[in-house]
């Protein structure tokens, strides 16, 4: 066994509105840099819909993610060979189009506009070029369906839906759809270190953040096509890659990641988790349906006192323990199995799982009311059948979070559908006993477990949601440097400007 | 004097400066080694240009570089009338390669908006100087038939009499001024190696065929 800790993340799909707010607080401090002004290394997308970049889960296109062959797992975009003769042109990588043109707007004009009969207006200008532009793209252009059916028709999760189930999805009253806010998953089989030739791109070993070097980056640019999720981006100012750091500055000084700290909804939950690092390539090896439950054992219980002795032995501090004994992650992912790996098929195990989103039931205008089957009525009806009768069909939820097993996404459901019914049940008259014992029963959970759902779920402080490990960047310095000296000399970041080079 | 100049003196210092002002960047400014890439920008046009010119270009390199290091195997190479031709031949078509490629890449720079907002002047100063030196050499190689043989004797013995410190510039002082441009114009590109995008050459990443496929990095492995 060989036990490393990973921070983690859960996102609770059922409690984001879909303000933005992460990633406007995200693009503030890390990517309003010439060459980034397109990344939005935190996103939120509408779903179903194409997401950013545009269909970025068609892995038929971008060839991003690893592939089950005889001979175990090998990246979808190369072979080692093939990937040094690709160099030259890499025939996956995405082009700016498939994001979209930054763009700002000539402000000056409006001042400066010589008189005339029309009032001045501000026209786009490319931020790539400095040339005016027709604005044709955005980072969330299909927001709340905008542009559908052209846009969000062509999600391709949505191949796994009858003719039928696609055009109830946006009819009129019956219309649903969800936010999926996304960021780097920090994998345990990253696509995106697999694949770069320069091995820039690398897993801290302490906490498991995904990084890239930019001073080995050489702009071979496979990484982006190598991350199925297209979260590592190119800059082409600098000519070099980037991604989402999981804020770790933030992070080594006890601050949970900037994305995480300015969730209005408080939908994110960080904590640490810790896996078998010897199990990587055979978890992410299991065929499709067993992905998930795979994902799940390679998490490995950390009050067990073999998991605990392992990690020590790996050097993995006895505070970082502690933490992973009080992670959220953990409950969420493993204990409570409510928390699911997005498109686990593509085979990186992910490490940011999320509370599927319980969508609204199937209901329609009838006579003028609102119908909903039995709403009307006090009785549970309406919650009791809100999985068979959701207006999102759990075919379309399964292929997003558990792999296409249906039944995994189901359970998960269950438990949801559980908590509801018995904290209704605590404070709403007219449920009987035997209601909520069936509906406890079918969740397979218990009142205990539904209470501690619950209290993370709707009243969780601060310090329940980010459990932020202590990374002991003190002790990482001094292993290296004299801190007198680092503190001297070091500073922060570069000593001098990434300047483009010639 | 003027030989001893273009043949002797530039070389060397053409040479001193491209190993020492590489190694001077890398080690002050690691950031900017880089191919820079601008296919994200524009990525058609650049497959035209920049997979002829490449696998033009490397193995072109590798075949001056091989009759260098091994005159005696290239002799013995070309010794065959068969292997010969088809040593022109393929030379040539590969020529011809590198200068489509390259023009292509030229006026996609020219071209594409995107592209030449992220073009620096050094980047056209290297692009002319490599377009004349490709377009030099397939002139040499059309009108001054079995370089490959002739290349032997004139350009292969310069040169390592550069390389024993011992220069003797006969060996190509009387060949044809294009010939001589195409000498020069080849330390003129090294000369221009450290100062350009042109660094991304030696960083080729020949270490992705061996290294782990993940890379996980310590602190302080050590203290485990």
């Amino acid at each position: 066994m060989d036990v490393r800790a990973q921070v983690s993340m859960v996102f609770h799909l059922d409690k984001c509105i879909g303000c933005h707010t992460c990633s406007v607080a995200c693009k503030n401090i890390w990517t309003d840099r010439k060459g980034t002004e397109y990344m939005w290394w935190n996103n939120v997308e509408t779903k179903p819909g194409t997401g950013y970049p545009t269909v970025w889960e068609d892995q038929e296109k971008y060839k991003g993610g690893w592939t089950k062959n005889e001979r175990g797992l090998s990246l979808k975009l190369h072979g080692r060979v093939g990937g040094l003769s690709n160099l030259f042109h890499n025939p996956y990588l995405p082009t700016v189009d498939d994001y979209y043109e930054p763009w700002t707007y000539d402000y000056e004009h409006l001042f400066n506009a010589p008189e005339g009969d029309d009032q001045p207006t501000a026209r786009a200008v490319s931020m790539i070029t400095g040339k005016p532009m027709e604005i044709e793209a955005g980072p969330n252009w299909d927001d709340d369906y905008g542009g559908s059916p052209i846009y969000a028709e062509n999600d391709p999760n949505l191949d796994a839906l009858t003719e039928e189930e696609r055009a109830q999805l946006t009819e009129m009253e019956r219309v649903v759809f969800f936010y999926l806010p996304r960021i780097c998953n920090h994998c345990l089989n990253p696509g995106c270190v697999a694949a770069c030739p320069a091995g820039s791109v690398y897993k801290r070993g302490e906490d498991g953040i995904v990084l890239l070097s930019q001073e080995k980056c050489r702009a071979w640019r496979m990484c982006v096509s190598g991350c199925p999720y297209k979260k590592t981006y190119y800059n082409w100012s600098t000519g070099k890659s980037e991604k989402c750091i999981l804020c770790y500055p933030r992070l080594e000084s006890g601050q949970a990641p900037a994305c995480f700290h300015s969730c209005v909804g408080r939908i994110r939950y960080l904590g640490v988790l810790l896996y078998d690092a010897s199990r990587i390539e055979a978890t992410a090896a299991v065929p499709d349906r067993d992905l998930v439950d795979a994902h799940r054992a390679i998490i490995q219980d950390p009050r067990d006192p073999q998991v605990i002795a392992a990690a020590r032995a790996n050097g993995v501090s006895d505070a970082m323990i502690d933490a992973a004994q009080k992670s959220p992650v953990y409950r969420f992912v493993k204990q409570w199995r409510l928390a699911l790996p997005l498109h686990a098929e593509f085979r990186t195990l992910p490490m940011l799982f999320y509370v599927p989103p319980m969508l609204p039931v199937l209901a329609k205008v009838k006579d003028g009311r609102y119908d909903n089957a039995d709403a009307a009525s006090t009785s549970l009806a309406p919650l009791l059948s809100s999985l068979e009768r959701a207006r999102m069909p759990l075919r379309y939820m399964a292929k997003l979070l558990s792999a296409g097993n249906e039944e995994v996404i189901a359970a998960s459901y269950r438990k949801l559908i559980a908590v509801r019914i018995y904290m209704r049940s605590k404070t709403a008259s007219g449920i009987s006993d035997a209601e909520v014992q069936e509906a406890l029963r079918v969740g397979e959970t218990t009142p205990e477990e539904v209470e501690a759902i619950f209290q993370l779920t709707a009243k969780p402080t601060f310090e329940e949601r980010f459990v932020v490990p202590p990374l002991g960047r003190e002790a990482a310095i001094e292993a290296m440097r004299d801190p007198l000296e680092q503190k001297r000399e070091g500073g922060f970041g570069f000593r001098k400007a990434p300047v483009r080079g010639a | 004097m003027w030989d001893s100049v273009l043949f002797v003196a530039f070389p060397y210092v053409a040479i001193t400066i491209a190993i020492l002002m590489a190694i001077v960047r890398y080690r002050t400014d690691r950031f900017s080694y880089s191919s820079l890439s601008s296919q994200f920008l524009e990525s058609r046009a650049l497959f035209w240009g920049s997979v002829p010119w490449h696998y033009g270009v490397i193995p072109i390199l590798g075949a001056h570089l091989l009759a260098l290091v091994f005159p005696g195997f290239w002799g013995d190479l070309i010794a065959d009338e068969m292997r010969l031709y088809v040593l022109e031949v393929t030379g040539l078509a590969l020529a011809l390669m590198t200068v489509v490629g390259l023009a292509l890449l030229i006026v996609r720079r020219v071209r594409n908006a995107r592209v030449l907002a992220v073009t620096s002047t050094m980047d056209w100063l290297l692009l002319v100087v490599l377009l004349v030196q490709v377009a030099l050499g397939t002139w040499v190689a059309l009108v001054y038939r079995w370089g490959s043989d002739w290349y032997l004797h004139t350009a292969v013995p310069w040169l390592l009499s550069l390389l024993r410190f011992e220069p003797q510039t006969q060996y190509v002082t009387a060949l044809p001024w294009v010939v001589k441009l195409h000498m020069l114009g080849g330390f003129l590109v090294i000369l221009l190696f450290p100062f350009t995008r042109l660094v991304h050459l030696v960083t080729f990443p020949v270490t992705y065929l061996w290294r782990p496929i993940q890379v996980v990095i310590w602190n302080r492995r050590a203290q485990g």
